[in-house]
């Protein structure tokens, strides 16, 4: 393409001709590079999208033949369902908002007053990734007090470390996006406190950032299998894989679903962080 | 690090120090050093009680015996070293077998089709691309492991029959679903899209100011790939399989919900532990597995980190 704009630029046509035989092989390199392409991608999805296909096939067909809906609303009667969902919900709930309180004031505070502290805090929200649940587990199911140790909102507690790193990440880029010191420093000295320049002019403008972490908070407690089946709670990952029902489909249509609205969700949120950031710089 | 030695000394004499307002000399210093540091108190004590003492316990206890003392014994024992424990040695080397197999496979193949992808044109693709690679890589689990048993079960598995119908039906070539390769088979469906997320910003950085300088000087593309391409990327995609290694290393959902725990690897066989299959007199052994578990780990990290050190140099 280069060469093609510099033979533009030349006058003499016989310079003209030379980029152009430099080209032709070029042209021929571009379409089987194409072709390449299309084969990768091609195999690619089809090894995604076929289990997929097969899982979604396996839960909704009739024995006659066809496909139904039908045993969707199957699953809420399906035992041990809704409270299984019900236990996944509080402890979602109790996980974002213990996360984000402790989180969000954290690291509007780093960012502006002690940044040599972000390299501990990248570290220290690098850790829950290094070690394995399973392994985890071990020792929080010796070192929980005993009171502790009998509750499943030991799971809640447990999740706020597994979510640090999510969380920190999406408020991390969140706030370098914006200009925090003049935010604050008008807010201040228009005379709000901490508190309401946190909860009037930050939280708006993390909006995004708040979304993303939550969404991928919520992703984590409703998909968290190890500590909650070792701990022998039945969230909805554990009922998924412990729960026998009369109709063994049920079982793999929950799992298809989950996977499904995940995916869902992270892809809408990521396209609605991208228009945000698209009409920012345009104002 | 100097910030959290101070924090550390702050912490407890907060208040004290907060009634000698001496704003000369080292006193008024320290004060100021610990008016700064109180704000991340609460998440420092947090990270310490629920991230720090389960993990200092995990360590401790792997060195201590059913008396409490010292001991190496519970690390004797994962090792292998009697005929009864052989079970726990036989579940490391198959735990590290199947990150070795599960991080260089899908590590090639997601660097093809990260790359791939980094040529498309299409913005929507990409974000699509990358939301659905962090769905599988970080929330996958339990619901990969029936989704493959619908597609792959024996005889009825939809695939199954798809292959079965052409002749190739892999169940009657000694492959099994429930077995390593099988295991290793759904872990790809997880790491594949783990490498492509990684691997992709390498790609970003692969100026293309360095290939039309090769196609200037008349390099063929794979001539460019051999000596450019490659090496540049390189430290890379060895990192990246680092991280790939020990996503596959510690993963413990599909593979217990697949098997149903009867495969042997450390994981699973650490979840066995804690739900009471024990060995009478072997109790700390989960925490030697745990703590070995976290070692490797954190070896595979760190070198992880170094690789990355030397591709920043540079893709920047």
């Amino acid at each position: 393409m280069a060469s093609l704009e510099l033979g533009q630029v030349l006058a003499d046509p016989s310079e003209i001709d030379q980029p152009y035989e430099a080209d032709a092989p070029l042209k021929k390199r571009r379409f089987q590079f194409h072709w390449g392409r299309g084969t990768v991608l091609i195999l690619a999805a089809a090894y995604f999208i076929l289990p997929f296909y097969a899982g979604m096939e396996y839960s909704l067909q009739r024995p006659t033949g066809g496909f139904s809906l039908t045993p969707i609303s199957q699953i809420a009667s399906a035992p041990g369902f809704v409270s299984a969902l019900w236990l996944s919900t509080q402890l979602a709930v109790i996980t974002m908002a213990v996360v984000m309180v402790l989180m969000v004031p954290t690291v509007i505070y780093v960012h502006l007053r002690l940044p040599r502290f972000r390299r501990v805090m990248e570290v220290i929200t690098i850790l829950p990734i290094i070690i394995p649940p399973i392994a985890y587990s071990v020792g929080v199911l010796e070192s929980a007090p005993q009171w502790l140790r009998n509750s499943q909102y030991l799971l809640g507690v447990v999740y706020v470390i597994l979510a640090m790193p999510y969380v920190y990440r999406s408020l991390d880029s969140g706030l370098g996006a914006l200009d925090l010191k003049t935010l604050v420093e008008a807010s201040r000295s228009l005379g709000s406190s901490w508190l309401m320049t946190i909860w009037r002019v930050l939280v708006p403008n993390l909006r995004a950032a708040l979304m993303s972490a939550s969404v991928l908070t919520l992703a984590l407690v409703f998909g968290e299998f190890t500590i909650a089946n070792v701990d022998n709670w039945q969230t909805v990952p554990v009922w998924i894989y412990l729960t026998p029902t009369d109709n063994p489909r049920i079982n793999t249509l929950v799992a298809m679903i989950a996977l499904l609205a995940t995916a869902l969700v992270l892809i809408l949120i990521v396209s609605l962080d991208r228009s945000q950031s698209r009409n920012s710089r345009r104002s | 690090m100097t910030v959290l030695s101070d924090l550390d000394s702050g912490a407890s004499s907060n208040d004290a120090s907060q009634e000698t307002k001496d704003r000369s000399g080292g006193m008024g210093a320290l004060v100021r050093k610990i008016r700064t540091g109180a704000p991340v108190v609460p998440f420092l004590a947090y990270v310490i009680l629920v991230l720090g003492v389960p993990t200092g316990t995990i360590v401790a206890f792997a060195f201590r015996s059913n008396s409490g003392g010292f001991t190496w014994s519970n690390i004797h024992t994962i090792l292998g070293t009697t005929p009864l424990t052989a079970e726990y040695r036989s579940g490391f080397e198959n735990s590290l077998k199947l990150a070795v197999v599960t991080a260089v496979i899908p590590g090639i193949l997601g660097t093809i089709i990260a790359y791939a992808i980094s040529t498309s044109e299409h913005p929507a693709f990409k974000r699509i691309v990358s939301a659905t690679s962090g769905v599988l890589a970080q929330f996958g689990g339990v619901n990969l492991a029936f989704m493959f048993i619908a597609a792959f079960a024996a005889t009825n598995g939809l695939i199954t029959k798809w292959l079965a119908s052409i002749g190739l039906d892999p169940w009657n070539h000694g492959w099994s679903l429930y077995k390593f390769w099988g295991v290793a088979f759904v872990y790809m469906y997880f790491q594949i899209p783990l490498m492509i997320l990684i691997v992709t910003p390498a790609f970003a950085g692969l100026r293309p100011a360095w290939r039309e300088a090769a196609e200037n000087l008349g390099a063929s593309r794979w001539r460019f790939w051999r000596h450019v391409g490659i090496p540049v990327l390189t430290p890379a995609i060895l990192g990246s399989m680092f991280l790939l290694f020990g996503s596959g290393f510690s993963a413990y959902a599909t593979a217990e919900a697949l098997t149903g725990g009867t495969i042997s690897i450390t994981p699973i066989q650490i979840g066995a532990i804690l739900q009471g299959n024990v060995i009478a007199g072997q109790q700390n052994v989960a925490y030697a597995l745990a703590f070995a578990m976290i070692v490797i780990l954190l070896v595979s990290v760190v070198i992880y980190a170094f690789l990355r050190r030397r591709t920043s140099r540079w893709l920047l």
